[in-house]
């Protein structure tokens, strides 16, 4: 019963969503005051509470283990932890993409509800497009990826889910990247409304930019989350792989970084305007081709594509309606919207500029490398394109990108020259230079970990230079924000190069009682011990690990079997210092009386991940300045209006 | 129906027993005592594919083939290998798609052209528009 409520809830959305589409087209054509016109935004609220419904239902059968609900079947167990139930709602295809949904119609909702600075207009054909892009997300779920579809024969018991997966990392790591993504595709509707109705102005910038900051702050979150989690869970340290997952998420956050700086340009000088849609419509299309990436199976093989090509077909047809729409109506309309206020190349628009050429470049770099060992494997060309490609060609247009963020937020907007600002060249010229040579001299050092070390220091300082010779408590909010994620990105920078750099590496095979030493740790282990869990069993190696002539620390690395579905997993332990972390696995029977261990020590790895968290909070900080600042004007002109009104009647 | 219950256990379980039974190559887990050697094999692993897992070299992967790929690095650089001589003897077993180190080659071009060709692009528009205004 309530699996197909929430299936009714999800067809009457998607009609609320043709109501939707047709409402704005509607308005444009006949005017805002048709009465058609007047359900466009009633019609994406309610569509936001019926989603919520039908994904509330989809939690429901999951905290039960509905199992005459395929999906749940298929997905869940009745012995796993009810916190894993749940989050198996979306670890799965048809439930992830009802989260995408669920998510969509919640931002087109809370558009609706609350967005009135923009001509009414713009908004109409906003929200038309916002419910295009939702109605062609409930077809794929209502005609291909039906989760709440029946068993005609209730499964005695769930397949289980992948043990990698059952992990508080994988019960927040979508829903992040989801919001983020679906953040984008409200970017995205907002540019193809103001394409739409050629008003490419500041107040548009400004309506749209929230959304961009808190996608944006979403995604750092996720990438962030996802790559601490590959990072403990898989139990080899590695925090990167480039892996086209990964590069799915990471190909949104480029785009909106980088609109997220065009924006700003366009919100506070009026130029980049057509650059500002056109990323607009970029961004988006990373979140979908990330999508499609991920849920089409077209990464495990081309071939494996073209087997069950129903799903990716969709999601690729989609891809291409949304896209080719976008990049056709930008096309048209792209002639007529000027290109806005003019500036001189030493600016801070002028520097912005070069930031959203080299993140474009980035972002080609990555797309390049995540799309063409696909496109060779069509021609059964089988191409490895991995860290040995992505870590030096990107760094080629990252270090450059680096050193004009150091600079740019130091300039003045429209004009200004490097004359005024000498001093503080100097500085960070100081501090970049000085670096490699020390590096080089202690450590005889890689050039890449080398340049990031040294730019990461730069950066560090640079990105407090802003706010020389202010008033700290006078700085607005949004400043803050830029100043802290700025940083972050130094921080996050340092934590890598200093990975890469100093990370020692230690595989030991031990006998109880024997020890052994990686960097300035000893670790010696105790005992080996069988542990059992709810739906595992698992060999745990009592260990004490001691740091130089510190307090012996104690853990128990385990080695799990799974049994529903069976699957050996490591469960990696972390010693946590200020200068690092101690990465300790419990590897196999070296049948011969000993175990095998795995053990790093990782000077400041935990750096990269604080520079992320770093970033989101400058991020926050910059919404909620932007917001306060939105709200104060929105309250000048209501009082301005009502003034006037008094006066007429006065 | 018995019989045929026992057979599908065996086939389920067969592969994982056979992960298990089969002891590890001894360098798989295994650091080579010359450290310098060990560097150089570590930095090669690290960019040589795990062709039974998704986007991991074989330096960070589980999978028993990593595992025997990893000893078979680690004794050809003791015994004197280069590493470049390494790779080669791997990509002539298995093919280019074992390496990630990105050679410019006939199929590999477009990777390094394009994202220079963009750039330029983009340098050129910018450049033009900026000659427009001064």
């Amino acid at each position: 019963m309530i699996a197909e409520i929430g299936l009714a809830a999800l067809w009457l959305a998607a009609a609320l969503a043709v109501l939707q589409l047709l409402g704005g087209v509607l308005a444009l054509r006949g005017g805002t005051t048709s009465d058609i016109a007047a359900l466009t935004r009633p019609a994406a609220i309610l569509q936001g509470g019926l989603v919520a419904v039908s994904f509330a239902a989809l939690l429901y059968v999951f905290a039960i283990t509905d199992l005459s609900v395929k999906l749940v079947a298929m997905n869940s167990h009745t012995l796993k932890p009810l916190i894993f139930k749940l989050s198996g709602a979306w670890g799965n295809h048809e439930g992830s993409m009802l989260l995408w949904v669920t998510v969509m119609a919640l931002a087109g909702a809370l558009i609706a509800g609350i967005e009135r600075r923009l001509p009414e207009k713009t908004m109409q054909a906003t929200l038309a497009a916002q419910g295009f892009v939702a109605l062609g997300f409930y077809a794929f779920l209502l005609l291909s990826s039906n989760p709440f579809e029946r068993l005609a024969q209730p499964a005695a018991e769930g397949l289980g889910l992948n043990p990698l997966l059952q992990d508080i990392g994988l019960a927040l790591h979508p829903p992040t990247l989801y919001f983020g993504y679906v953040g984008l595709s409200v970017a995205f509707s907002f540019a193809v409304g103001a394409l739409v109705t050629k008003q490419v102005t500041p107040a548009f910038a400004r309506a749209m930019r929230p959304w961009i900051l808190g996608a944006w702050v979403f995604l750092t979150l996720g990438i962030t989350a996802g790559s601490y989690w590959a990072y403990y869970e898989l139990g080899w340290g590695g925090y990167w792989f480039w892996d086209p997952v990964e590069n799915a998420s990471l190909m949104p956050w480029l785009a909106a970084t980088a609109l997220l700086h065009s924006a700003s340009v366009l919100a506070s000088r009026d130029a980049l305007r057509v650059w500002t849609i056109m990323l607009g419509v970029v961004a988006f299309s990373m979140s979908m081709l990330g999508t499609f990436l991920v849920r089409s199976g077209i990464l495990t093989s081309v071939h494996a594509f073209a087997v069950d090509p129903e799903r990716g077909s969709f999601i690729l047809f989609l891809l291409a309606l949304y896209i080719g729409g976008a990049l056709l109506l930008f096309a048209l309309r792209a002639g007529a919207i000027s290109e806005g206020e003019r500036f001189s190349v030493a600016s801070r628009e002028g520097a912005l500029v070069v930031n959203n050429v080299m993140l474009s470049a980035i972002l080609a770099v990555v797309l390049l490398g995540t799309l063409y060992p696909l496109l060779t494997e069509a021609f059964d060309v089988r191409v490895s394109v991995g860290p040995p490609y992505f870590n030096p060609v990107g760094a080629v247009f990252t270090f450059p990108m680096l050193a004009v963020m150091a600079v740019g937020p130091l300039l003045r907007w429209r004009k200004d020259g490097f004359g005024r600002i000498t001093k503080e060249l100097a500085l960070v010229g100081a501090v970049l230079l000085s670096g490699p040579i020390l590096f080089a001299l202690l450590f005889g050092m890689a050039i890449l970990p080398l340049l990031g070390l040294s730019f990461a220091i730069a950066l560090a300082v640079a990105s407090f230079l802003p706010l020389k010779g202010r008033k700290l408590r006078r700085v607005p909010v949004e400043t803050w924000g830029m100043v802290i994620a700025h940083f972050g990105i130094a921080v996050a920078l340092f934590g890598m190069a200093s990975e890469s750099a100093f990370s020692t590496e230690k595989l030991a095979a031990l006998e109880e009682g024997g020890t052994t030493q990686v960097g300035p740790w000893s670790v010696q282990l105790q005992k080996v011990e069988p542990v059992a869990g709810p739906n595992w069993t698992a060999l745990a190696g009592r260990m004490t690990a001691t740091y130089r002539d510190g307090e012996p620390v104690e853990i128990a690395p385990q080695s799990r079997n799974f049994w529903a579905p069976p699957q050996q997993t490591t469960e990696s332990v972390l010693v946590t210092r200020w200068n690092g972390q101690l990465y300790a696995v419990m590897g196999s029977d070296a049948n011969d009386g000993r175990w095998q261990l795995r053990l790093w020590w990782k000077p400041f790895v935990t750096l990269i991940w604080y520079g992320g968290l770093l970033i989101a909070l400058g991020g926050v900080l910059a919404l909620v300045g932007r917001v306060q600042k939105d709200l104060k004007r929105r309250y000048v002109t209501r009082r301005a209006a009502e003034r006037r009104v008094d006066m007429e009647n006065g | 129906m018995k019989a045929f219950f026992i057979l599908l256990a065996t086939i389920v379980a067969f592969p994982l027993a056979a992960q298990d039974g089969a002891p590890p190559a001894p360098f798989a887990y295994r650091q080579l005592d010359n450290p310098a050697q060990e560097a150089a094999a570590q930095e090669l692993m690290e960019t040589l594919r795990c062709l039974k897992c998704q986007s991991q070299s074989i330096a960070d992967s589980d999978a028993a083939m990593a595992g025997d790929m990893r000893h078979q690095v680690r004794i050809r650089i003791a015994a004197g290998d280069s590493p470049d001589e390494v790779r080669d003897w791997l990509i002539e077993r298995y093919g280019d798609y074992v390496s990630y180190e990105p050679v410019m080659s006939a199929t590999t071009w477009p990777l390094f052209a394009i994202p220079v060709l963009l750039v330029l692009v983009a340098g050129l528009l910018f450049a033009r528009r900026f000659r427009r205004r001064a």
